[in-house]
């Protein structure tokens, strides 16, 4: 098996994958789905029902002209209840349609495996089907797999780094559908003419990447990379290093040094999506954290309350104080058990009193720790310093807009300094200066 | 129900390390050379590192209390200013220099600039550096080793041609059974205690090795009658050297934070200390040589900012 190189930085986070061995349990139909029209980086939907419409499975109920975006398909068959903005997972007001389930399910009639020849044909059928990354960032699939011409692509990435503690959605994924993503990546090396493929798997899954290493025999063009454990192992830069020793120069995309990267999951449904034509309406989502009763990973319809998820895994041993949706170091805190799962959701965390409660901040004490564990090579002290010091013309001199927000500083600080997250405030200041 | 969750921007998760954490484990490190300093020098040695710690954690809290900031003697970092004074003295000094040493350290040199972290200088070694100015008598009043204790004077003596006679041996040098300060005379103890600073990540190699490397390049050089015949083993063995680049020059307040301006900061302690012992009649070149070079930490910092990963340099 290939070895990947070592990023610079990085933080040894703990792992805690305690539902690696969790098979997906499917969950059944909710009597309600609260479907949000921004499930993707770029233009948000409009919605394409109205109150009271009779919806079906894989209907599209939002879609956008813009050319970032991606269209928004009904999970469930019902009525349309309502249309407004409702509480997004982001912590802001989406218009969301809201779908009262007839639990029929019964399935739309362009549901039907698409037709295609060549990749013009089959990225708008995918376009159609309503991928996003799948790894939690939801950037349109269509558009990362159209590289602008004289953009000369030689390597597919698959990403099943999976360096989040907790979350296991990819682990399944391999665990359960290998073939799955070997037919995925056989079909997008064949029609973007693409003969090499490196998996990256981090070295903790010795059972996804012997699964992989099987399946992939039948292949020479197709890779097994084992990663170190290292958080961020994950994110694109570092993985594409890892794999290939390249390095995405700032403010570039991986189609700029000739990689494109897939998440395991996204791969997965591009080879279903073509055997089945069933649009984007559900995820895997690893439901754990210390006040969840029944860790598991649940198979969830797109639009379920995170409330009704949690119910279905047990409810809470104990009382809950925090509600993340993605990982510990990404993810975002809930404020309502009312926001939805939406196609970039792959975990939903909740913990009790004592994994929520925030550090108290103390001064700094220029250690250091935060310089050697940023994998972008910046000087969080320094940024964190200059936001609150409101110097923010100096900001971009100590290359803020290089910041992925990883939050290994963070993580590694003695002294609990909230610094990715005054760089995150940094980066709005530098935006709104510049408009 | 809405309203109990608690809501904060990523991440959710720390690492356990703590300042105080950091703090505990340097002043676990000068354990074994404090500890050594006590055995060849009496009891004496304790008392003075029992006085330093003492009248720098009080001054720590009443500097605090007056100045109405939070309390912060709990992160131990006046404990570790404290041993770190002690060690920097003659086991001979009067008490109430030592006392008053650590008020200098304390209050004028890290509370007075804003406290932990803000501190430009290393509290210990800008005191030291006072104190041999203020009172150099009572500061260089060394005494060898052992229960008599007469009066002697340091290898660095030799060096300037200060004393004269049968200078000490290596192995007495390694070992800390020479005259000099209660915890800069033993580099066998001193390393033990830097081994677990870098075994706990407390410390990186980049300061200590560089420091270390430039002053023996610049010994062997420079130090003898003839070039490239200094006694560059004797200079690392000599005076604050070995406590100087392990604990001094890596003082997290007065060094710099990249690997490249840690590099900087150690070539030019090295090179200074160098300047310093051959060149001029003052023998402790070392801890001149750190507070020149921790005044420098600004600049070098604002010339070493890193270009981002994939990225291009940018103009400083």
């Amino acid at each position: 098996m290939l070895k990947g190189k070592k990023f610079k930085g990085g933080a040894p986070v703990p792992h805690y994958k305690h539902t690696s061995d969790k098979e997906t349990v499917k969950m059944d139909v909710p009597d309600r789905v609260v479907i949000p029209m921004l499930q993707h980086i770029g233009a948000p939907c409009l919605p394409a029902v109205k109150k009271g419409d009779s919806v079906k499975v894989g209907q599209v109920v939002g879609t956008s002209e813009k050319f970032v975006s991606a269209p928004i398909h009904s999970s469930v068959s019902g009525i349309v209840k309502n249309v407004s903005p409702m509480l997004y997972p982001g912590g802001f007001f989406v218009p969301t349609v809201e779908i009262e389930a007839d639990g029929e399910q019964s399935v739309h009639e362009s549901v039907k495996p698409p037709q295609f020849k060549g990749k013009a044909e089959f990225l708008e059928a995918l376009k159609g089907s309503g991928l996003v990354g799948l790894g939690g960032a939801g950037f349109p699939s269509h558009i990362k797999l159209s590289p602008p011409p004289g953009k000369n692509i030689d390597i597919l990435i698959i990403n099943g780094a999976e360096c989040e503690p907790f979350i296991t959605s990819d682990y399944r994924e391999v665990m359960e559908n290998s073939w799955n993503i070997i037919s995925g990546i056989n079909i997008i090396m064949e029609l973007l003419e693409i003969d090499k493929v490196l998996i990256g798997i981090e070295d903790n899954k010795p059972g996804a990447l012997k699964e992989l290493e099987n399946v992939a025999a039948t292949s020479d063009k197709i890779n097994v990379v084992s990663l170190k454990s290292l958080y961020p192992q994950g994110a694109e830069k570092m993985l594409i290093y890892a794999l290939t020793g390249r390095k995405v120069p700032p403010g570039k995309l991986p189609l700029d040094i000739g990689v494109i990267v897939m998440n395991v999951n996204s791969i997965s449904f591009i080879a279903e999506f073509v055997k089945t034509g069933m649009p984007l309406i559900k995820k895997r989502v690893t439901v754990d954290g210390s006040a969840v009763r029944n860790p598991s990973n649940a198979e969830v319809l797109i639009g379920t309350t995170l409330g009704e998820v949690f119910e279905f895994c047990g409810g809470f041993s104990r009382p809950v104080r925090k509600v993340l949706m993605g990982g510990p170091m990404m993810g975002i805190s809930q404020y309502s058990m009312e926001t939805s799962v939406v196609k970039h959701t792959n975990a939903l965390l909740a913990f009790d009193e004592k994994d929520a409660v925030l550090a108290e901040e103390g001064a700094c004490i220029r250690c250091g720790r935060c310089v050697a564990a940023c994998p972008m090579n910046l000087l969080p002290l320094d940024l964190s310093r200059i936001v609150e010091n409101e110097c923010f013309e100096e900001l971009t001199r100590y290359n803020v807009n290089d910041c992925i927000e990883c939050g290994c500083c963070s993580y590694s600080c003695p002294s609990k300094r909230y610094l990715v997250q005054s760089i995150r405030l940094g980066k709005e200041k530098v935006r709104a200066m510049k408009s | 129900m809405e309203n109990q969750f608690i809501m904060s921007s990523s991440p959710h998760l720390r690492h356990k390390d703590t300042t105080s954490r950091i703090m505990l484990d340097v002043t676990i490190a000068l354990l074994p050379a404090a500890a050594a300093g006590i055995w060849f020098f009496g009891i004496r040695a304790l008392l003075v590192v029992a006085v330093t710690v003492t009248a720098c954690v009080l001054s720590e809290y009443a500097a605090r209390r007056i100045m109405k900031r939070e309390q912060t003697i709990k992160d131990y970092s006046a404990v570790v200013t404290g041993v770190l004074l002690a060690l920097n003295l003659p086991p001979t000094i009067p008490l109430w220099i030592a006392a008053a040493g650590s008020i200098i350290a304390i209050v004028i040199i890290k509370q007075l600039f804003g406290g932990i972290g803000q501190n430009f200088m290393n509290p210990a070694l800008g005191t030291r550096v006072i104190l041999t100015i203020s009172w150099p008598v009572q500061m260089t009043d060394w005494v060898n080793p052992g229960v008599d204790s007469v009066s002697s004077a340091t290898p660095l003596a030799y060096l300037s041609g200060e004393a004269v006679g049968q200078a000490p041996s290596y192995m007495d040098m390694f070992i800390g059974n020479i005259g000099g300060c209660i915890g800069e005379t033993s580099a066998l103890a001193l390393l033990v205690g830097a081994a677990y600073l870098l075994f706990r990540r407390v410390i990186t190699l980049h300061i200590p090795l560089s420091f270390v490397g430039a002053l023996a390049l610049f010994a062997w050089i420079f130090g003898g009658d003839k070039p490239f015949t200094g006694d560059f083993v004797f200079h690392i063995l000599a005076g604050g050297l070995v406590l100087g680049a392990f604990f001094m020059a890596t003082d997290y307040s007065s060094s710099p934070i990249t690997p490249k301006g840690r590099i900087i900061m150690g070539i030019g302690c090295g090179f200074l200390s160098a300047v310093i012992r051959i060149y001029t009649n003052y023998p402790g070149g070392v801890s001149f040589a750190i507070i020149l070079m921790n005044i420098a930490v600004p600049l070098i910092d604002r010339y070493t900012i890193p270009r981002s990963f994939g990225g291009e340099k940018n103009a400083a």
